[in-house]
C-alpha cells in the first residue's frame, strides 16, 4: 500500500476543505472498501480524510414517517437498533446480513452508498424504500443516485451526511449471498406503502442496483409470492461472471422477489 | 513518520508509524507481539481479529494512526497469569484447533459474540457470527462446540 497524508477533521466543512486542497485525496468512512482496495494497489490516494472523528456524523433518528440514518452509522448499529427494528424491520435485518461481524463493526452506510458496489446491499434498500440521500450540498432521490458500476450522482468532494428512509406499510429483504464473499450474488428489497405502491430494489444482478419495474407492476395488482415469482426478468443487460450467469441472476430476481413478498411485514 | 499512542492489553504503548501502517503491523512489527495473525490480504479471513474499544475488528483493515488513544486487546491480553481465559481453555478442551493459525482470531471473535449475545448463545448464532473467520483445518464443528462451552464458562 502506498503511503499518504492522513487527516482527521472534526467537521464536515473542514473535511471538504481538506479534500479540495489535496492532490488526489479520498474520504474514509469505515475503510472496509477503501483499505482493501488500497492494499491491492487498485487505489493510491495522496491523502486520506478520515470522517470518523466528525462530531455527530453517526446516529439514528426515527420519526413517525421517516427513519434517518446518519452517514457514519455502522452496519452493526443499524442491525442492532430497536427503533429501526420496529419501524422498518427488513432494513435492520439487511444490515445484519452485510459481511461478517467485523465488517459490520466498521463499515458505514455513507461509505457503502458512496461506493455503489454492484453487489452491495444498501443500494437495494435505498431503491426499494425510495430513500433520499442527503449530502453537504443537497438532497438526491435514490432513483437518481445510482448511475452505474461504482458510479453515483455525487460530485467531486461531495460528502453524504445522512440517508432518509420513508417508513413503508410492509417490507422485506432477501439475499442470496455469494458463499465466498458474503456480498449479494443477487439481493431484493421490496416495500409497499400505505397507498399500495410497491417498490422493488435489486442489487448484485446488474452493473448498478435497479428497480424491477415489471415485478412492481405485478405486485401492485396482486401482492403475493406467486405474482412476483412468475414475472420473467430478461437476462439481457445483467451481469455474467465466474459466480453466476446473467440468466441465473435473472431467475434469482424473481425467486427472491417471490420470497420477499411472502415474508413482507 | 508520526508517533501513535494507545493502550494495549492494559499497558500504555507507543511507536513510530507511517500513515499507511496497519494496526496489525504496528502490533506485530513495532511491538513484536505475534499472537495476532495475518492470513490474507483481502480482509476476509479473520486471523487478525482484535478488540478495539471493546469491539471485534480486523486489525488488517484499520490504520494504526486511526487507533490513537484507543483501547486494544489482543489474544495475549486474555490469560491472567498462568490461567487461560475461559474461551482459550474451551478451545483446548474441545480440540477447537488443529494448526492453530486461525485460533487467535476465532477466540477474539468468540468473546465478542458472547459479549453481545450472552452466555446461552445458540449454535445457530455462533455459526452465523463466525462467518468472518475462516479455518482451513477443523471443519468448524469443534470450534462451534468450544465457543458454546467457553460461553457458558465466561
Ligand atoms: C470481507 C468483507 C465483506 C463484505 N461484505 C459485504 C456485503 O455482504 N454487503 C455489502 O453491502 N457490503 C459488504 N462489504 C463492504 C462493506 O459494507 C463496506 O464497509 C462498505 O461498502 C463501505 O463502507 P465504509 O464505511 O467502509 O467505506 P470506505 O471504505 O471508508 O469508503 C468507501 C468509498 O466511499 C467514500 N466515502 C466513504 N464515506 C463517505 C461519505 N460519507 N460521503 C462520501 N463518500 C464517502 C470513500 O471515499 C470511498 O471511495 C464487505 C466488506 C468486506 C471487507
Ligand atoms: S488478515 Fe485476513 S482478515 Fe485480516
Ligand atoms: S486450525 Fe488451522 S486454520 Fe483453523
Amino acid at each position: 500500500m502506498e503511503n499518504f497524508n492522513y487527516h482527521r477533521p472534526a467537521t464536515v466543512l473542514a473535511a471538504a476543505a481538506m479534500l479540495k486542497k489535496s492532490k488526489d485525496g479520498k474520504y474514509m468512512g469505515g475503510g472496509h472498501t477503501l483499505l482493501p482496495t488500497m492494499k491491492q494497489g487498485l487505489a493510491a490516494p495522496t491523502d486520506i480524510i478520515d470522517l470518523t472523528a466528525i462530531k455527530n456524523f453517526g446516529g439514528i433518528k426515527v420519526s413517525k414517517s421517516i427513519v434517518t440514518i446518519k452517514a457514519g452509522t455502522t452496519h452493526m448499529e443499524v442491525a442492532a437498533s430497536k427503533d429501526i427494528k420496529k419501524a422498518i424491520p427488513a432494513l435492520a435485518e439487511m444490515a445484519g446480513k452485510i459481511g461478517g461481524v467485523h465488517v459490520r463493526h466498521k463499515g458505514t452506510i455513507g461509505g457503502s452508498i458512496a461506493n455503489a458496489d454492484p453487489a452491495a446491499d444498501y443500494p437495494s434498500a435505498c431503491l426499494g424504500l425510495g430513500a433520499t440521500i442527503e449530502t453537504n450540498k443537497r438532497k438526491i432521490e435514490a432513483d437518481k443516485f445510482f448511475t452505474g458500476m461504482f458510479e453515483t450522482a455525487l460530485k467531486a468532494g461531495e460528502i453524504i451526511t445522512a440517508v432518509h428512509f420513508p417508513i413503508p406499510k410492509k417490507s422485506a429483504h432477501q439475499k442470496f449471498p455469494n458463499p465466498a464473499s458474503r456480498y449479494a450474488l443477487t439481493g431484493v428489497f421490496l416495500s409497499q406503502d400505505g397507498k399500495g405502491k410497491v417498490r422493488v430494489g435489486v442489487t448484485g444482478a446488474a452493473a448498478s442496483a435497479f428497480r424491477a419495474t415489471e415485478i412492481e407492476a405485478a405486485l401492485t395488482k396482486d401482492f403475493s409470492a406467486k405474482s412476483a415469482s412468475s414475472v420473467k426478468i430478461a437476462a439481457k443487460g445483467l451481469m455474467s461472471d465466474m459466480h453466476a450467469t446473467a440468466a441465473y441472476r435473472a431467475h434469482l430476481v424473481s425467486v427472491l422477489a417471490g420470497r420477499a413478498a411472502a415474508a413482507a411485514k | 513518520m508520526s508517533v501513535v499512542k494507545m493502550k494495549l492489553n492494559g499497558k500504555a504503548v507507543n511507536g513510530d508509524v507511517e500513515a499507511r501502517t496497519l494496526l496489525v503491523d504496528f502490533i506485530r512489527q513495532n511491538l513484536g507481539m505475534t499472537g495476532t495473525h495475518v492470513g490474507c490480504d483481502t480482509s476476509q479471513c479473520g486471523a487478525c481479529v482484535v478488540h478495539v474499544n471493546g469491539k471485534a475488528i480486523k486489525s488488517c483493515t484499520i490504520l494504526a494512526v486511526a487507533c490513537e488513544s484507543a483501547d486494544v486487546t489482543t489474544v495475549e491480553g486474555l490469560a491472567k497469569g498462568g490461567d487461560l481465559h475461559a474461551m482459550q481453555a474451551a478451545f483446548k478442551e474441545h480440540h477447537g484447533l488443529q494448526c492453530g493459525f486461525c485460533t487467535p482470531g476465532m477466540i477474539m471473535s468468540a468473546i465478542d459474540i458472547v459479549k453481545r449475545n450472552g452466555k446461552n448463545v445458540s449454535e445457530d448464532v455462533i455459526r452465523r457470527e463466525l462467518s468472518g473467520n475462516i479455518c482451513r483445518c477443523t471443519g468448524y464443528h469443534n470450534i462451534v462446540k468450544a465457543v458454546q462451552a467457553g460461553a457458558a464458562n465466561m
